[in-house]
């Protein structure tokens, strides 16, 4: 009997594939129990295990026995109850074998996140029933987006705490997706759960009848991950030559993705040499082909002159090979990053100097809202430009996660400074959440001189903001807008007011008032408005601007801290008797199509900066309650 | 889509050959702990396989606090001539001349002295920049929180606090060599017990007799079983010595290592009872629970 239990146990052994994930979670939504659970009840902990924890939790004293000891790994974590730094976790069931990262949920732990994510095949995203989306739970899923997790699961933790109430799942369901319509996620799962009680985690719960999925071992079983590994594009990154003899010259290496076969051609890079594998050697007897992730040993035909970092690849797939790239970057230091000052890259295994030429813009993980920066902070996210001080075989990180991915290293210190992942240069400044066309030629990109923000700034003794407003055709948007102008230039400040005048005469005269064509008018102003920032003018803009979504495409693209939505606020009614261009008239008598407010829709901002209610306010009211809200923004003096 | 699948073994076996091969390439003077267990066995026979059909090019280096059980002294001796490694054996002996044991000196001494001490000696005396050990993460909980590579200052020691970010599998090697910094390395870390014991099934890996059930001379102590093993241990008032079927889940020193009784004689009962087993492999060790936090705290001072 006990030989067919070990045959049988062995056979599952080698047929069970494994799946790596990672969980995130807020301080207290449930993450140690859910993963105690899962480990408890698929019999990973042992006895003398649960029985320190136990102690421990006398010893801390705690009312109940705290699972999440036994995760807190350091004596630190322990006496303060949080986690610090990421653990792995392992254990299985018939069907898979399992690797967690667990990973802390704090804000100024991102890193650790970062880190469990970078090598998950899937994430657990926990959510609180009680307290419904929060903004961490965006950050997990971002991140989980950012390091290209294909799977994420979202566990709606506590339904017990709100009586296993469907709408309240569905609500929280409903507010998730929306944001994650924004990230790039190709399969995104709800569960309701309660860890404590065990509903959902290992066993199907019967208080929630309504749910029809599986509970969450139950889909961390069978979610098919067959196709997250590439087997398309061949890339062997050498590690080191073998040559114990005269008559053996092999190339050690894992195979990263791809498949290549004996007699196949092979192209060896940067020098371009080709030859043909002549023979996969390990030491359990030559392969006819090889697969991700196999370590193996290539032969060649030919002996080419081939070392460390050289990646061989199939002649007709080939990676990039460029000194410059462009990569989202996650800053881990707390030294801040500086740019143009020498780092080194290690990318497969490759290890180079670099610089970090420039950086576009810094994410907000909460909002995935766009900002202007000059640097990273720890725990920060950006677009950069990499500028290697020689050519790399590379490759999007979106296709290639092996080839794609870097971590950035100081060179004085040794220290771990951040981690990137590689970014296509043509889709240059294609970012979450953001609309615009990504048509812009690889031979153009970003440069900087030496005059920086700060220089003009000081320079100019102001801070460059744009005030955007918003509102109906003869709600006083260029009455107002001119009157700010005015205001603040007579104080000794630079500010210029773009409205339909100037822009719908010249640099948009191409375009018509079809929301596709509004939405184009908006993103050329927005741009502009973030040049004339960029060279230290204050902007008022006064558009109708009637869609949300292209004020906030307009937000992302001159930065959150320098966009001040004002909504011009009048009713339809009121702007209609004005009407100072006749347009209402023309539009009431049909020869405007699609006119705002008429036969067109406008969206009222929902939280904008100020609201100025233009059948109540005259305009130097206006325009004082602008100035005094730029005054306690702190963008002007008092 | 089946005949790009491998087992999940072979995956951490790839893994962990990828590993062996970044530290050699990336590092001038590696060494390999062997300490005569069965995660040391594991951990030659996937360094073979990394540099097949090469030897090792490392030494291997047995930390020997002599109190180790005679049959793995025979064991290793026969091993390391059979492999054709090259074996450096340290013993702290200043250590032992001044009679440093785990009955005068209290074990949690004794430890500091003849292995984590001797540990740090031996890496230094052979300027080693990398130290490979078979350590795995299930093992212990602040072992969950260790890196594959982990950075250890020119004292040896590990602050968890601040441990370099580990992504993918790229691994920083940046160290001060001229401050004696070094690396320690775990390409076993998301291997667990179970699959040690597959593993040594599959590849056939020889092990030592002690991991075996047979009939031993054992004393109870403090609820273990201890090994009796004549003039080396010696009896407390009113032990008895008892005749018990027992094998040991791992191998350390005679007197700090506990037996649990068992009746497996092959690879296949012993994987039997590891399927039924509900207790840690480290219950048998006696340093492991001789103060609070006490891996963590070994861990800080330089063990591995």
């Amino acid at each position: 009997m006990a030989e067919t239990n070990v045959q049988e146990l062995l056979h599952q052994t080698q047929e069970a594939d494994l799946l790596r994930f990672t969980t995130a979670g807020s301080v207290d939504d449930g993450k140690s129990t859910m993963i105690g659970r899962l480990i408890y009840d698929s019999k990973g902990i042992y006895e003398d295990q649960l029985e320190s924890v136990i102690q421990a939790s006398k010893n801390l004293n705690r009312d109940d026995v705290d699972l999440a000891l036994l995760l807190d790994g350091l004596r630190s974590e322990r006496e303060q109850g949080i986690t610090i730094d990421v653990a792995y976790r392992y254990f299985s069931t018939p069907k898979r074998r399992f690797i967690i990262a667990d990973t802390p949920g704090h804000v100024q732990y991102t890193r650790n996140m970062v880190t469990g994510a970078s090598t998950a095949n899937l994430a657990v995203v926990l959510i609180d029933a009680k307290n419904g989306v929060l903004t961490q739970s965006k950050r997990h899923g971002f991140i989980a987006s950012l390091l290209g997790i294909p799977h994420i699961v979202v566990a709606v933790n506590k339904m017990d705490l709100v009586g296993y109430d469907k709408a309240v799942f569905n609500k929280i369901r409903k507010t998730y997706s929306e944001f994650a319509a924004k990230l790039n996620i190709t399969d995104l799962a709800y569960i309701p759960m309660s860890a404590l009680k065990g509903d959902n985690v290992v066993n199907k719960s019967e208080n929630m009848p309504w749910y029809k999925g599986v509970a969450l071992l139950n889909h961390l079983e069978n979610v098919y991950i067959g196709s997250d590994r590439n087997l398309i594009d061949f890339r062997f990154p050498v590690q080191c030559v073998n040559r114990p003899n005269q008559g053996f010259r092999g190339y050690c290496g894992q195979v990263v993705s791809g498949v290549i076969r004996v007699g196949s051609e092979i192209m060896v890079l940067p020098s371009g040499k080709k030859s043909r594998v002549k023979r996969i050697a390990t030491y359990d007897g030559d392969l006819e082909y090889v697969f991700p992730p196999q370590s193996v040993t290539l032969c060649l035909e030919d002996e080419i002159d081939i070392t460390r970092g050289d990646m061989i690849v199939h002649p007709r797939n080939l990676p990039k090979l460029e000194r410059e790239f462009e990569s989202m970057l996650v800053w881990m230091s707390d030294e801040p990053l500086r740019l143009n000052k020498q780092y080194l890259i290690k990318n497969s295994t490759n290890v180079v100097r670099a610089r970090i030429s420039e950086l576009f813009y810094r994410v907000d993980p909460d909002d995935l809202h766009r900002e202007n920066a000059e640097t990273l902070q720890l725990n920060e996210i950006g677009r950069v430009v990499v500028d290697l001080f020689k050519a790399v075989p590379y490759d999007e990180y979106r296709k290639n996660r092996a080839t794609g991915g870097f971590i950035i290293i100081d060179p004085m210190t040794n220290a771990t400074l951040g981690a990137g992942m590689i970014i296509d240069r043509s889709r240059y400044r294609a970012s979450v959440g953001n609309n615009q066309k990504k048509i812009v030629s690889k031979h153009i990109s970003r440069k900087s001189g030496e005059v920086t923000d700060t220089d003009r700034q000081r320079l100019l003794a102001q801070k460059p903001v744009t005030i955007w407003l918003t509102g109906l055709s003869g709600s006083g948007k260029s009455t107002i807008g001119y009157g700010i102008e005015k205001r603040l230039v007579d104080d000794g400040h630079a500010c210029y007011v773009l409205d339909g005048d100037n822009v719908r005469h010249g640099l948009n005269r191409d375009l018509g008032f079809s929301p596709k064509d509004r939405k184009e008018n908006i993103r050329r102003i927005a741009e502009v408005a973030r040049l004339f920032n960029e060279s230290g003018l204050i902007v008022v803009t006064s558009f109708i601007s009637p869609y949300r979504a292209d004020r906030e495409s307009a937000r992302n693209i001159i930065g959150e801290t320098r966009f001040f939505e004002i909504h011009i606020d009048a009713p339809v009614e009121i702007c209609e008797e004005r009407d100072p261009k006749g347009l209402y008239k023309k539009a009431r008598a049909g020869e405007i199509p699609e006119f705002t407010g008429v036969s067109a829709p406008y969206e009222s901002p929902e939280t904008p900066s100020l609201q100025i209610a233009t059948d109540k306010l005259d305009v130097r009211e206006s325009v004082d309650a602008v100035i005094a809200m730029l005054k306690e923004k702190g963008i002007l003096n008092e | 889509m089946e005949k790009y699948r491998i087992s999940n073994l072979k995956y951490l076996e790839a893994e962990s050959i990828h590993i062996l091969r970044e530290v050699v390439a990336e590092f001038e003077n590696p060494v390999m702990l062997y300490s005569v267990g069965k995660d040391s066995s594991v951990m030659v026979r996937l360094a073979q396989k990394a540099f097949h059909p090469g030897k090792l090019p490392f030494p291997l280096l047995h930390v020997d606090t002599t109190r180790k059980f005679p049959e793995m002294y025979e064991f290793r001796d026969n091993f390391v001539k059979e492999i054709g490694a090259d074996l450096k054996v340290y013993t702290n002996l200043e250590a032992i001349n001044n009679n440093i044991n785990p009955y005068d000196s209290g074990t949690v001494k004794c430890c500091s002295q003849l292995k984590t001490q001797a540990l740090l000696n031996a890496l230094e005396e052979g300027n080693y920049d990398a130290a490979f050990g078979g350590g795995r993460r299930d093992e212990e909980k602040s072992r969950a929180k260790e890196r594959v590579y982990s950075f250890r200052d020119e004292h040896g020691q590990w602050d968890p606090q601040n441990q370099r970010p580990e992504l993918w599998n790229l691994y920083n090697s940046r160290i001060n060599r001229d401050k004696g910094e070094n690396i320690r390395v775990f390409p076993l870390s998301n291997w667990t017990e179970l699959d040690i014991w597959h593993y040594i099934k599959l590849e056939n890996i020889p092990m030592n007799p002690l991991y075996y059930a047979a009939e031993r001379e054992i004393v109870r102590r403090n609820g273990l079983l201890i090994p009796y093993y004549k003039d080396k241990v010696p009896l407390k008032p009113g032990e008895k010595i008892e005749k018990i079927m027992c094998r040991f889940r791992t191998l350390g020193c005679i007197d700090c290592t506990a037996a649990i009784e068992s009746s497996a004689t092959t690879i296949d009962e012993i994987i039997q009872e590891m399927m039924l087993v509900r207790k840690s492999e480290r219950i048998t060790r006696v340093i492991d629970h001789d103060q609070d936090s006490s891996m963590e705290q070994k861990k800080k001072e330089g063990y591995f």
